[in-house]
């Protein structure tokens, strides 16, 4: 009878505390636009999903290279059904399926980079990148001799255009006469094309060249060539070392475990979030020795502002190619313009369609 | 001494090729499960995960059938003109135009009533779709162009007017200036059957499957398709209007292709925008072949794939294998099958010499 009782205590113990391990467990899943071994964006987003790993009670998966579109949406429902909590959608596309798959599973929180549209269970967040493109521009109009910087660009969607501004704004703060010129290869991820298209704008004299794909391919090039070369998404020195001067670089770690916490404390809320540089989301990479110091303390003196708020990029007067004045004299641009924004400011070489 | 030799087979081999294609399938299977094993994942523990998220339940056995659907029209309508040997690589394109033609439907008419826009959304889009596929077909004729390059090359052309239009002029004014149509209006949306998320595009599948079963099978049209694909010279003898049914085929092929764009654009995107191109087309040859241009086992073999595409996935979220896998699983099995043809259609005879 007291072996009965015991064993009865036992199960009790037992089953309460695997009933306890199950509430406490966090499943986290993050659908991912191009394979994580692509050194960029799904990469950067990857090295915070597997800081989140090591916290307590969490447990997090990924599913890499999804296409945005049906398949996208089929994804998030298998990972929504598995009863994961927390689903993070990182490519733009994600946006309209999230929000379908998020109305069918209310009790899950859903969390889109990138977008604009929200839901009562879905949140979108994306980092003010262009403030470190901004910096990254201050380098490369300190470091280019024939005043012509090359930008291969993706998609001719606000988010690059606003970096390809940014970036343009920071290269005329230092070095008024460069122009940037800009070709787009419609990609995030193909490394031949985006190398091919580097290589497109080293002939017509770009002596620094910056991207905003995903991959290491213009980077390689600029070293082929010689010249300089501006990474994204991580420090890709290691792809270009003779090259490679400083890049943006995102760091989602924080930002994603302060979500984990917030839901785990039942404070989150279905809100658009976009911190800045003050935050550690977004930064500029360690500086090559080839950046001179007189130039490295000129950019983080400027960093210095930014994260004080007193320099906030797109303030006017800011003038578009045609020379019309977009941003008016001491206005600085709200985020709505910013998030919309389709025009080039003076100053960039090629056409935003 | 041992001599092998190869002689073609009279009568390709009846049932027992069945068997062949089993073990060449089973093959692909034993060697993927090294690869698994490789990366310390049981194999057998693989494989039942790829298979439950494919087969294994109700939803997954929906979404194999929901991503059956273009990649089923799209080989039918290569099959046909691959009897003919006529090597239509352009089916990604008529598709591109196929959602191209359907949307300009939506855009133009939303006020219609649904019996009739649905109707001359397929219309327009079969339209578009065979238009450009004839292209090919003329220019072959009057030009004596190889079909392989032109098909192939106007894809990129039919993409890069996909991407215009939705970059241009039907751009959603309320999409911050990111790349998509607004949304259909709702009667231009093709349903669900019943309380599945299965589309009616099932129920079109079924139909144009079977008309073209019977066309090639039972019409005087089809079966000089037949004949003219086994041998040119001798249908040309036989007085076969060969030039003309190059066109016919291309027409066809480009018709079922572009009303599997409109499936995709209505049915599952509900809008018009550049990541509906995800290369159905492309897989469509791989199917065509595999399934050996018979309408049935182009069904079972499309079905299959999605399941595989589907499967893989589960895989990835499950036990984290990289999204290659799926790739390199999907080469394995088109690689060993094909190779399999061996030995169906020629005989080896093993002798001492």
């Amino acid at each position: 009878m007291r072996v009965l009782q015991a064993l009865a205590v036992l199960m009790l113990c037992l089953s309460f505390s695997t009933v306890q391990a199950a509430e406490k467990e966090i499943n986290v899943g993050f659908i991912y636009v191009s394979p994580i071994g692509d050194a960029g964006w799904s990469y950067a987003h990857d090295l915070a999903r597997r800081e989140l790993d090591g916290m307590e009670g969490v447990k997090t998966s990924y599913v890499e290279a999804v296409a945005e579109g049906p398949d996208s949406e089929r994804v998030m429902l298998n990972m929504a059904r598995k009863g994961y909590d927390v689903i993070f959608a990182t490519s733009f596309g994600y946006m309209d399926p999230m929000l379908k798959v998020a109305k069918q599973f209310p009790n899950a929180k859903f969390m889109h980079c990138s977008g604009f549209k929200t839901a009562d269970n879905m949140g979108n967040y994306f980092g003010r990148m262009y403030q470190a493109r901004y910096l990254s521009g201050m380098v490369a109009g300190g470091m280019t001799r024939s005043k012509t910087i090359g930008y291969v660009a993706a998609f001719p969607i606000p988010e690059v255009i606003r970096g390809i501004n940014a970036f343009t704004l920071g290269v005329q703060a230092v070095n008024p006469e460069a122009t940037v010129r800009v070709v787009w290869t419609k990609t995030w991820y193909d490394p031949a094309t985006e190398k091919e298209a580097a290589k497109s704008l080293l002939d017509v004299g770009a002596d620094v060249i910056a991207q905003h794909q995903d991959s290491p391919g213009p980077q390689e090039a600029a070293q082929e060539k010689g010249v300089y070369s501006i990474g994204y998404n991580t420090d890709m020195s290691t792809f270009a070392p003779k090259s490679h001067l400083t890049a943006p670089i995102w760091n989602w770690a924080p930002f994603y475990r302060n979500v984990i916490e917030q839901v785990r404390n039942g404070s989150w809320k279905a809100e658009s979030v976009w911190p800045g540089i003050e935050t550690g989301i977004v930064d500029l990479a360690p500086f090559s020795a080839m950046v001179p110091k007189e130039l490295q303390d000129r950019v983080m003196a400027a960093r210095a502002d930014i994260v004080a708020g007193s320099n906030r990029i797109f303030v006017g007067p800011i003038k578009d190619q045609k020379g019309a004045v977009r941003i008016a004299a001491g206005v600085v641009a709200p985020d709505q313009d910013l998030l919309g924004m389709t025009w080039f400011v003076q100053g960039v070489v090629g056409t935003t369609e | 001494m041992f001599r092998v030799r190869i002689t073609r087979r009279q009568e390709p081999r009846g049932w027992s090729s069945w068997f062949v294609l089993g073990a060449a399938v089973a093959l692909s299977l034993v060697l993927s499960g090294v690869l698994l094993s490789l990366r310390d994942i049981s194999p057998l523990t693989g494989l039942a995960v790829l298979f439950k998220g494919a087969y294994g339940s109700r939803f997954a056995i929906e979404d194999c059938l929901i991503k059956a659907i273009p990649i089923f029209l799209c080989s039918l309508g290569v099959a046909v003109a691959f009897r003919l040997q006529i090597w239509n690589i352009g089916a990604e394109g008529q598709f591109a135009l196929g959602a191209v033609g359907a949307t300009w439907v939506a855009l133009t008419f939303p006020e219609l009533p649904g019996p009739i826009l649905l109707p001359a959304m397929i219309l327009m889009a079969a339209l578009a779709g065979g238009l450009w596929g004839m292209v090919p077909a003329l220019l072959r004729q009057r030009l004596q162009t190889n079909e392989i390059i032109v098909t192939l090359m106007m894809n990129y052309i039919a993409i890069l007017f996909l991407d215009y239009l939705v970059y241009g002029v039907w751009k959603d004014p309320t999409s911050y200036g990111f790349p998509m149509t607004s949304e259909f209006p709702p009667q231009a949306v093709v349903g669900k059957i019943g309380s599945t998320s299965v589309n009616w595009g099932l129920g079109h599948c079924l139909v144009l499957g079977t008309v073209v079963w019977v066309f090639i099978r039972f019409t005087r049209i089809g079966f000089e398709l037949r004949a003219a694909g086994d041998s040119v010279r001798a249908a040309r003898y036989a007085g076969i209007p060969y030039d003309r049914l190059v066109v016919l085929v291309m027409v066809i092929s480009g018709a079922l292709a572009g009303w599997a764009g409109f499936l995709e654009a209505s049915a599952t995107i509900n809008r018009l925008q550049p990541s509906i191109m995800v290369g159905y087309g492309y897989t469509a040859i791989v199917v065509a072949w595999l399934a050996r241009l018979n309408p049935l086992t182009i069904a079972i073999a499309s079905f299959l794939l999605a399941g595989l595409r589907v499967g893989v996935e589960n895989l990835q979220l499950d036990l984290q294998v990289p999204a290659a896998f799926g790739g390199i699983l999907e080469g394995l099995i088109l690689l060993t099958v094909l190779a399999g043809g061996l030995f169906t259609s020629y005989r080896l005879s093993v002798r001492r010499s």
